[in-house]
């Protein structure tokens, strides 16, 4: 008896628990006190740690950004490293609220992952790092060679694509990880390293000799990375969306962390009124303290601040690329706050 | 008057030097013939190839002073032990306590625990051996979990998915082990049961996870337990490591505790029975003490053969002793020194199992001579 | 029998039996179903698509090692990768377990040597491979020794013009079948050779038997062989061989074996090797004493004794055990994921699953080969086993 009352108990709690429920993210994240946010962790400029131990990089600064909009404290994130392959599931399963690991949008990945892509904090395009000894000035002479690449990702794609249209050879070598790609490369077992051109710029500082390897002139794609989150939740998009966007915003206004104060006490411009929640407090219809943008200015910075400090250590300059502002030559652009 | 005559022995003739001590053994072992004494010429020169060099570099050209990478590119004829001393914290206990060098102390007293517990269980004449195994085997974990978590003791939290290094790669062997016997015992019964449909279940379920490679279940792990179970449940990277491990290491141990349930002779079950004991109290007071006692060999070896095992969490992305070593040596401030971050890690790898695999041999030959005797 | 005595059904062995396994089989299938509920449901609360439907699809990145199965990028599909990781996993398994059976043999039978350090040695290699988990040897041979210790392909050391070894691998010549009746001739002198190896192994056991002594037939037989074979090659030219070749990166033509497929069939053999040799040890101990003694009395020297009397006895207790290490190299084998060789795992259940996201397919599909894998070498092993137990008897 004693054990029929038990398994009936257990099967009653199991079967309620059985239910699959993912409520709304921003309820579910107030409630646990911090916010989840799904990194690579080993990626220098876009999410490693740094010499105190802290995760830093354009995309775990995003993540601090959008603790800071929610909870107005920066440092209530809690960083999962993921792998390539874990990413999608680590989000739709709920073990993450926010994916923010340098993943390049596609159609695919939209339409059948359960996912939605919501802005890019990073337009990145494929290249090649050869070694100079090889003599190699265009990814045009690479027929018949041996290409190191991190397996499964869009770069592996993009790859054959480009030999195949170009009809040349190649033999791939797929590593699961970036550290061993660059190991391969740097030991010999491959020609040729493809990767985001940011990311070999990061590589190239890594190898044993520098200055032996260059990147070259071609980039063969588009990969726009930014945050993801799950399909299904409208309003926790938005609020990844627009928080991004308030970092263009206040970039193309002027705004960061060193001035926030400053312009939130004595700007007129409305658009920095608004931006900063002085105005027509736009937080609410997201569902946030008025505050949320200068809170994730005040604490993280302006997008010009986030690549500055992350990006440009790698080498690549933003004057001039495609990630400048859409009013100095880039395309980055982001619609108002009204 | 003739002398008589007095018989006086004299002292046996020492054997011919041939025959005795360091030159007899040395003429059967290594000179017994000329193809003898070729193989033993050819393997002093393989060790003479092979020997000098390791030590020279290992030992006796070695850097262990200083705190960064100058003093290894001074001499680069050396092995560079200053690295692994530099980053030792960090391969042993992982990215948090390597951080945090004031909270060493709680993984390092959890290893001392359960040494004295082993020494105490491996040692032959202690008392309460039982009571300690147990104690070991079940209240040992948590007692360690909470020390080198640290939360429940008020301690600032380590969280598991910070642990890292040996300490990470021995928690999931111990965990894997802990939990899989139980569900081992289980299953090896259920394999030897009477009742079909548990028999069948029992070895569908031993056979799809011994046929399995372990990483393929660590994927599954990783990648698919999110969707087997609600979204409510949390579980971190390490936990469903656990889980995979546990999964495929019941399986194994299934077979270990069957080796030892069909090793009980028929006489044992049939007393059992003659006495009117039902199955559980039979299988519990009669069968399992003894088979378990006969499965400790291979127990000991599946856990070994779990322990090194456990490397493959390192493909999922895990800090174990082996990735640790592996990042490590790849970090800027030590890139290129991985041979001698691997000669490390196997090292422990190897003075572990290589010890388990002493003890379980030593108590296979007792148990041998006592069925002798 | 009164009424009182007889058993209540609660307590009747059977019917408890049959109450157990209802139970225990209702638990299993609930737990199936929820796990299944939930995965349903997930999927679709997610949004995640699944299913078979990407078989067909072509598959959009390249493989690079497929030497029997033609693979053409941008036009295969994805089950064709399948077959190809298959394909690769047999390969390193089938290398690996002729490899290991010879080294561990060998290690075996010197671990029993009578000279004090060829046993010494075979024991340390032993102690030391089987000891270290298989992933770190495959990484340190990869990783920390061929890598950085072989030269590039410019500098690669090369073996009479025909044989190159460098750090992408190892090249060999590729025979290719002339036009005309070359081929044919080949065949036919292969053939004629084998009779003449037979027939002379014949005439000499023969000759044995009628005259106490054993001309060297296997030898005439090899010797007559080889001649044939050499004079239809000066004579006919019936193949040709395609060696490798120094390209702009590579070295081209030839059979390929990439450094990542050598690395992993080193590893794996050394690795496996230390517990066959445990096995031939244990095997060749099994046999009793008095079976050396008599091959001795015999007058047999070791090796005779060995391959002639010891062995074959001990092969019965070798061979099962031995069956279960060649499985677990196959199992081992997935671990090419760390050295990047495209076997099932690495390119099934890693490169497409990370394209597909069908992880609950692809997994599926992955256990299943390996499960189908080892059910099969379980069955053969039973057979074995029973016919063995019956010829003892």
């Amino acid at each position: 008896m004693r054990i029929l009352k038990f398994a009936t108990g257990a099967m009653a709690a199991l079967s309620l628990a059985a239910v699959p429920a993912l409520g709304a993210t921003l309820d579910d994240v107030k409630a646990r006190g911090n916010l989840k946010c799904g990194i690579d962790g080993g990626l220098p400029g876009f999410s490693a740690p740094n010499d105190k131990g802290l995760m830093v990089g354009i995309d775990a600064d995003f993540c601090s950004a959008l603790a800071a909009a929610i909870f107005g404290d920066k440092t209530k994130v809690k960083f999962t490293n993921l792998t390539a392959k874990e990413r999608f599931t680590a989000l739709t399963s709920g073990e993450i609220d926010l994916l923010s690991r340098n993943t390049t949008a596609t159609l695919t990945r939209d339409a059948t992952l359960g996912i939605d892509f919501t802005y890019y904090n990073y337009i990145d395009g494929q290249g090649f790092l050869v070694k100079k000894t090889l003599g190699v000035s265009s990814a045009k002479d690479l027929n018949g060679a041996n290409v190191c690449v991190q397996a499964g990702t869009t770069t592996e794609l993009n790859l054959a694509d480009y030999f195949r249209v170009n009809s040349m050879q190649f033999k791939p070598i797929g590593y699961e990880t970036s550290v061993q790609t660059r190991e391969g490369f740097d030991g010999g077992a491959c020609d040729v390293l493809t990767s985001d051109k940011s990311q070999l710029a990061a590589i190239r500082t890594e190898l044993k000799q520098p200055d032996g390897a260059v990147i070259l002139p071609e980039t063969i794609s588009k990969e726009p990375l930014g945050p993801v989150v799950r399909q299904g939740d409208p309003q926790w998009g938005d609020i990844v969306r627009w928080t991004l966007f308030a970092l263009i915003n206040a970039d193309e206004l002027g705004v960061s962390s060193a001035n926030v104060d400053e312009m939130k006490a004595k700007s007129t411009n409305p658009d920095i009124r608004r931006l900063l929640g002085v105005e027509d407090k736009m937080g609410e219809n997201l569902g946030l303290p008025p505050g949320w943008a200068y809170e994730a200015i005040k604490q993280v910075g302006n997008y010009d601040e986030l690549y500055k400090r992350n990006i440009e250590p790698l080498g690549l300059k933003r004057e001039g690329s495609v990630n400048a502002l859409w009013t100095k030559g880039g395309v980055l652009y982001a619609p108002p706050l009204r | 008057m003739a002398e008589p005559l007095v018989f006086e022995q004299k002292p046996s003739r020492l054997p011919p030097v041939s025959e005795i001590g360091a030159w007899k053994w040395a003429r059967q072992n290594l000179f017994g013939s000329v193809t003898n004494t070729g193989i033993t010429l050819v393997c002093l020169y393989l060790l003479y190839l092979l020997v000098p060099p390791a030590v020279q570099w290992a030992l006796l050209d070695a850097n262990l002073s200083g705190t960064d990478r100058s003093v290894c590119q001074a001499n680069p004829d050396g092995a560079c032990w200053t690295f692994i001393k530099v980053r030792f914290v960090q391969i042993m206990f992982g990215l948090y306590f390597g951080s945090h060098p004031d909270e060493v102390w709680r993984p390092v007293l959890g290893f001392a625990i359960l040494g004295c517990l082993l020494f105490w269980l491996v040692w032959p004449s202690t008392p309460h051996k039982a009571k300690v195994g147990l104690f070991t085997l079940f209240g040992f974990p948590l007692l360690a979990y909470a020390l080198i978590q640290g939360e429940w003791f008020g301690l600032p939290a380590a969280p598991t998915n910070e642990w890292g290094g040996f300490l990470l790669t021995f928690t999931l062997a111990s965990v894997g082990i802990v939990v899989s016997l139980p569900l081992g015992i289980a299953l090896a019964l259920g394999r030897r049961s009477d009742l079909p449909i548990i028999r069948a279940l029992s070895i569908a379920y031993i056979e799809l996870w011994r046929g399995a490679p372990l990483i393929t279940i660590l994927f599954m792990a990783s990648v698919m337990l999110p969707l087997f179970f609600s979204a409510e449940l949390d579980f971190n990277k390490v936990l469903r490591a656990m889980i995979g491990i546990t999964l495929f290491e019941s399986a194994y141990m299934a077979e270990a505790v069957r080796g030892g349930l069909q090793a009980i002779p028929r006489g044992q079950y049939e007393a059992a029975d003659s006495l009117g004991l039902g199955y559980w109290k039979k299988m519990i007071l009669i069968i399992l003490p003894q088979s378990l006692k006969i499965s400790i060999p291979s127990i000991v070896n599946t856990f070994m053969s779990l322990f090194k095992d456990t490397s493959l969490v390192a493909i999922i992305g895990l800090l174990d002793l082996l990735n640790m070593a592996q990042t490590a040596s790849r970090s800027l401030e030590w890139k290129g020194y991985d041979f001698e971050a691997y000669v490390f890690a196997a090292f422990i790898f190897w003075m572990c199992t290589y010890s388990m695999s002493r003890y379980s041999r030593s108590v296979e030959r007792k148990l041998d001579t006592s069925k002798r005797g | 029998m009164n009424r009182k005595s007889r058993i209540p059904a609660y307590r009747n062995p059977a019917i408890r039996g049959i109450a157990a396994q209802a139970v225990v089989l209702g638990l299993v299938l609930w737990a199936l179903l929820t796990i299944f509920n939930n995965t349903v449901g997930n999927l679709r609360a997610r949004g995640i698509q699944t299913g078979f439907d990407f078989f067909d699809q072509v598959a959009p990145f390249a493989v690079g090692f497929s030497p029997f199965i033609d693979f053409r990028l941008g036009e295969s599909p994805y089950w064709l990768v399948f077959l190809i990781g298959i394909q690769n996993t047999i390969i390193i398994s089938v290398l690996g377990i002729v490899a290991a059976t010879l080294l561990g043999f060998l290690i075996g039978v010197l671990r029993l040597s009578p000279n004090f350090f060829l046993s010494r040695l075979a024991l340390i290699y032993i102690e030391t491979f089987r000891n270290i988990p298989v992933l770190l040897q495959i990484m340190f041979w990869n990783f920390a020794v061929f890598l950085p210790l072989l030269p590039l392909p410019k500098e690669s050391l090369g073996l009479g013009g025909a044989f190159f070894l460098n750090n992408r691998g190892l090249y060999i010549p590729r025979p290719l079948v002339t036009e005309g009746i070359g081929p044919w001739a080949l065949l036919i002198a292969v053939i004629l050779g084998l009779i003449a190896i037979f027939a002379l192994q014949r005439w000499a056991k023969k000759q044995q038997y009628l005259t106490g002594l054993k001309p060297p037939g296997l030898l005439y037989g090899l010797l007559f062989a080889v001649g044939v074979i050499t004079l239809v090659f000066l004579l006919f030219e019936p193949l040709k061989f395609e060696t490798p070749e120094l390209g702009r990166f590579n070295l081209t033509g030839g059979i390929q074996f990439p450094l990542p497929l050598f690395s992993l069939w080193f590893a794996l053999t050394t690795y496996t090797a230390s517990f066959i040799a445990e096995n031939v040890r244990g095997g060749i101990l099994s046999v009793s004493r008095g079976q050396t003694e008599a091959a001795q009395s015999l007058g047999l020297r070791r090796a005779p004794m060995l391959r002639l009397v010891i062995i074959p006895q001990a092969m019965r207790v070798i061979i099962p055990p031995t069956i279960s290490q060649y499985l677990n190299l196959t199992k081992n084998s997935s671990l090419a994921v760390a050295v990047a060789y495209e076997e099932l795992v690495n390119l099934w259940a890693g490169i497409a699953l990370n394209q597909t996201g069908q992880a609950l397919v692809i997994i599926a599909m992955t256990i299943g080969v390996y499960v189908a894998l080892s059910l099969l070498t379980s069955a053969v092993l039973n057979l074995y086993n029973r016919r063995v137990q019956m010829v003892e008897r």
